[in-house]
Order: C-alpha cells, then sequence, then structure tokens
C-alpha cells in the first residue's frame, strides 16, 4: 500500500489557480520530495495532504485513508512541521513536548520518556527549561520536529525544513531526517534546494505552476537532460591534437587545451573512451561531470519563467 | 470524553500562559480600578448628585461598582481575543489541527481560561472597591446571583472575544476588536450614570442593549434587591451572545487560517 496517493489535486483561489492537477504516489518508508520554486504550489499540496484545507477536486488516499471520509483517521497517523515553526512561544522545549503528549493522549509516564528521549536525541536537554525565545533558528525547527514526532507518526510532512537555516543546521537537519528515513518513516519533503532534493530523496517531483513537471528517481531526473561528460585537459597542443583526432566525437576547447567528450556514465563507457584515447596520449587532467539538479530544474522549468 | 481531556489541556496551556506573562491579566484588573477611582474620587461628586431616585439612596460608588465590575469582565476580552489571534498567526493551530485533537478543544480551552482569569479579576476589582467605600447589601444567595451573572457574562465575551481573534488577521487588530466591548458599550450603558438621564436616540439605545441589562441585574442583587426580570433578559442576553459567538468562532475556525 502506498503512503500517499494522490490523482487529480486542484485548487484554486478565486482565478488563481495553484494546484493544476498534480499526481503523486509515494511509497511506505520512502523519502519523498516535492521540488520547486516560490509559488508552485508546494505549501499547498503539503496543506492538502495533511487535511489543514480541502482540494477543489482530486481524490487523495493519505495512510489508506480517504482525505474527504478519513481526515481523523489520517491526522491519528501523520505528523506535520510547517514551513513556520508552530512551537508555543510561551512553554518551554520540554513542556511543549509535554502538551503534544498530553494532546496525543499518552499516559503521563510514557509522555515524560517520550519527551526526554526526544530532548536527548535533538540536542535540546540544555535548552530543555528555556523558552523558545531564546533558541537559535536551528533550535526552533529542530524543537518544531520533536514535537512532531511525540506520536510516532507514520507519515511526516516536511514542509521546507531548511529554509532560513545556516548551514551547520542545515546539516544537522539532513542528519535527523535521515534517520527519520533509516526508522522507516515515510516523509515528504518540499524544498527549494536542489541538493537538498538530491541529498535526501529517494524520489523526487519537480513541481511548477501547479503541475508535475518531472518525477523520477534523482538519478534519472539527471539522466533526462543530456551533458554529461568528460573532460580531459593536456599539458600541450600536440597532445589534445591527438585525443581530438581519435575521439572524434568530442569538442575542442584550445585555450584551456581541453577536450569534452559525452559520456553516459558508468565505468564501461569510461573504458571505451580511455581505450580509444590510447596509450600515446598524455592526459594531465580527467574530471566526470555528471548534470546536477539545477541543470535538470533549470531544462524543466526554463519555458514556464521565460 | 477525549474532547473533554482535550479542552482541559488547552485550558491548562492557557492558565500557564497566563502565569508566564501576567501582564494582561494585571492590566485587565487596573483598567477597571483605574476607572473606579477617578469615578469615585474625581467624577463621582457631580455626577453622584446628579442622578437622583437611581441610586436609591445610596452613595454614588454603589451605584458605580456594578458598572466597574461589568468593565472588568469586559476587560478579560482583550486578553482572549488577543491570545487567539496570536494561536492562529503563530502557526501553532495549524500544527492542532493537522493532530487527533478535538476540533473545539483549543477554543474552549480559551473560554475557560477567559472565565477562570475574569473570577480572579472580578474578585480583584470587587476587594478594591471595599477599599474605597463600596459597602454592599447583597445577601448569600444574591452573591451567588452576582457570581452567576459574572460568569455568564463572562462566557459570552469570551465567545465573542475568541471569534475576534480568529477573524482578525494581526494581534493589534484583534485588540482593537475588542475595543467597543471594553468602553464604547459600557459607556453607553447605565454602568455610570441612568439611561434616563441620557438624550432620547442614545437613552433607547442603553435602556435596550445587553450591556444595561447586566449592570442593573448587577446592581439590584448588590443592593441587596431582587434582579427580577431584568436578570432573566441579562442572563438571554449572554446565552445569546454565547451562542452567537460560538457559532462565529466555530465557522471561522473551520475556514482555517489561509
Amino acid at each position: 500500500m502506498n503512503a500517499v496517493c494522490v490523482t487529480g489535486l486542484r485548487k484554486a483561489y478565486h482565478d488563481n489557480v495553484v494546484l493544476d492537477g498534480v499526481d503523486l504516489d509515494i511509497g511506505e518508508g520512502e523519502v519523498f520530495a516535492l521540488l520547486g520554486p516560490n509559488g508552485a504550489g508546494k505549501t499547498t499540496t503539503v496543506r492538502i495532504l495533511s487535511t489543514l484545507i480541502p482540494a477543489d477536486a482530486g481524490t487523495a488516499t493519505v495512510l489508506g485513508h480517504d482525505l474527504r471520509t478519513g481526515a481523523g483517521a489520517v491526522r491519528a497517523g501523520i505528523g506535520v512541521t510547517g514551513q513556520f515553526s508552530a512551537v508555543d512561544n510561551l512553554l518551554t522545549g520540554a513542556e511543549n513536548l509535554l502538551l503534544m503528549g498530553r494532546l496525543l493522549h499518552l499516559p503521563a509516564a510514557q509522555r515524560r520518556a517520550r519527551a526526554t528521549a526526544l530532548l536527548e536525541r535533538f540536542d535540546l536537554v540544555e535548552a530543555a527549561r528555556r523558552l523558545p525565545a531564546t533558541y537559535s533558528g536551528g533550535m526552533r525547527r529542530r524543537l518544531d520536529i520533536a514535537m512532531t514526532l511525540m506520536g510516532r507518526p507514520r507519515l511526516i510532512f516536511l514542509d521546507e525544513p531548511t529554509t532560513g537555516l545556516d548551514p551547520r543546521s542545515r546539516h544537522t537537519m539532513w542528519q535527523l531526517i535521515r534517520d527519520l528515513a533509516t526508522e522507516g518513516v515515510t516523509i515528504l519533503l518540499t524544498t527549494q534546494y536542489l541538493e537538498e532534493a538530491d541529498q535526501l530523496a529517494d524520489r523526487i517531483a519537480v513541481l511548477d505552476h501547479g503541475r508535475i513537471v518531472a518525477d523520477g528517481t534523482p538519478a534519472e531526473l539527471k539522466r533526462r537532460i543530456p551533458g554529461a561528460h568528460i573532460r580531459l585537459r593536456f599539458s600541450d597542443a600536440a597532445s589534445l591534437d591527438a585525443a581530438a583526432g581519435a575521439l572524434p566525437d568530442g569538442t575542442r576547447d584550445d585555450a584551456e587545451l581541453a577536450l569534452r567528450v559525452p559520456h553516459e556514465g558508468g565505468i564501461g563507457s569510461l573504458r571505451a573512451i580511455l581505450a580509444r584515447l590510447g596509450d600515446g596520449v598524455a592526459v594531465a587532467d580527467l574530471s566526470i561531470h555528471t548534470p546536477d539538479l539545477d541543470d535538470v530544474f533549470f531544462a524543466l522549468t526554463a519555458k514556464e519563467s521565460r | 470524553m477525549t474532547a473533554l481531556a482535550d479542552a482541559t489541556t488547552m485550558f491548562g496551556r492557557e492558565l500557564r500562559h497566563t502565569v508566564r506573562y501576567p501582564l494582561m491579566l494585571i492590566a485587565s484588573i487596573v483598567s477597571p480600578v483605574v476607572f473606579l477611582l477617578l469615578f469615585v474620587y474625581v467624577l463621582g461628586g457631580p455626577i453622584g448628585g446628579g442622578i437622583g431616585a437611581a441610586a436609591h439612596g445610596a452613595p454614588y460608588v454603589d451605584f458605580l461598582v456594578p458598572g466597574i465590575l461589568m468593565m472588568t469582565v469586559a476587560a478579560g476580552t482583550s486578553t482572549t481575543s488577543i491570545n487567539v489571534c496570536t494561536d492562529m498567526t503563530g502557526g501553532i493551530i495549524d500544527r492542532f489541527r493537522t493532530m487527533a485533537v478535538s476540533r473545539g478543544a483549543v477554543l474552549s480551552g480559551h473560554v475557560g481560561a477567559n472565565v477562570a482569569r475574569t473570577l480572579l479579576t472580578t474578585a480583584a476589582v470587587t476587594a478594591m472597591a471595599l477599599l474605597v467605600g463600596f459597602r454592599p447589601e447583597a445577601t448569600a444567595a444574591g452573591w451567588l446571583g452576582v457570581a452567576g451573572i459574572v460568569l455568564a457574562f463572562s462566557v459570552a465575551l469570551a465567545w465573542l472575544s475568541v471569534a475576534f481573534g480568529l477573524v482578525a488577521k494581526t494581534v493589534a487588530g484583534a485588540n482593537s476588536a475588542t475595543l467597543p466591548l471594553q468602553f464604547l458599550l459600557p459607556f453607553l450603558s447605565s454602568a455610570f450614570v441612568p439611561a434616563a438621564a441620557m438624550p432620547a436616540g442614545i437613552r433607547w439605545f442603553a435602556e435596550h442593549q445587553p450591556f444595561t441589562a447586566v449592570v442593573e441585574s448587577l446592581r439590584a442583587l448588590l443592593a441587596g434587591r431582587p434582579a427580577g426580570t431584568t436578570g432573566y433578559v441579562a442572563l438571554a442576553w449572554c446565552a445569546a451572545i454565547a451562542l452567537a459567538g460560538y457559532l462565529w468562532a466555530r465557522a471561522a475556525f473551520r475556514r482555517g487560517t489561509r
């Protein structure tokens, strides 16, 4: 059973179409990234799937329950960390967690044990008795996620979990997300950072203007656009000439004494290129370039933003 | 059962907020006390001389205090409206709404906390009134009636201020929305001067608006007289305001935050 099944999801505010027929399938235990620029509809998708707002059209099943008829059952199994921190600013870190425990109707002992464990796990033990006003951005975000985890959700929505964080906090957050994934929790995260989706997600859907414009593993998405190549650099023009003769499909860069040779990826293709080059040509430097998600992203969304 | 447990949790949360940030609570005691002192010591002389039979022969302070008590109940609306709006704009209500928490618990927690705070502030203001010469003649049953009307009025205004807090876009707006409840309606009631002393149009309004029914009931009970029909009118108004506020709040809460 898939954790999330969505077909034809639509949402508009007056004339402003935010979601224009979104289809999504997220497997149990998968880390799924919804990638897109600001205004693409990422947050709206999360708000619909987490039962906050109704869709105008389309069907959505979350954890096996239809959103329209089983919202209560959906809520019992999900955890949501929104884009803006949803912590109680007048309660300490520990009190925030205990409040969640009460609302989840956990028995007192379990409530305390779970809160203590989460404070330790999220490195908030020292801050536990302080108000969130004294926290850094990263600490607030960690408390926010710890609150989400009090109920051991099977599916977690993370809406732009690292937006506004400094690089160190971002890496801490990535590690936390990876740890959650190892525990088998299904994660739907939204991000506008391509690197983040690449780092964390098993599968990525690129959302643009309310439509999914591409969907697949990071590797599949990268393969969808050309641009993978090997770059060979030489110490003199004679070597470059020799290499260009041996590899006629390469593109010369005379100024840099470099040759750019298309490469499908994988060791086999690399060996074949080197074999064609032969032993006689002295190569000063070799580097392998795979397109990154930025290339994918711009290729997929370019026509829209013109 | 879970609905009650959730409401209790939210009530506890609000009480903790009040303890942690008591400034609003203090303000909702200080503000009516300032009016009390102002009207007793500064304006009370000429006003007291002019109200005549409406005072039933008692000093102006005895006429005034029921109005001040009503103002104290109304002063609590600001806190509730602001707290609800802070919750809404701070994102935490969205968190609650994605949890399997009973829907109305957040709001009833706010209403409960409002009532609890109001019982405290009205007690404090009553004590202050006794210090400046207020001499109630209420019977035990009369005091019970006073407590009942304060309670009913507090519940009514609490639901209304919850709705204000839900529909306000900013915390400042949530506060402003309660200003008519805190000042305009008390002044356009018989809280400070009898309605009979007002110009015709305003007099009609003052005689028929809920704040007057509330203040007249409190005044009768505190003076040791039965509240009579006015008491039932006041309770009916409270029930109507509470119901309207509740329905409005429920609709606003369902509509969501954005």
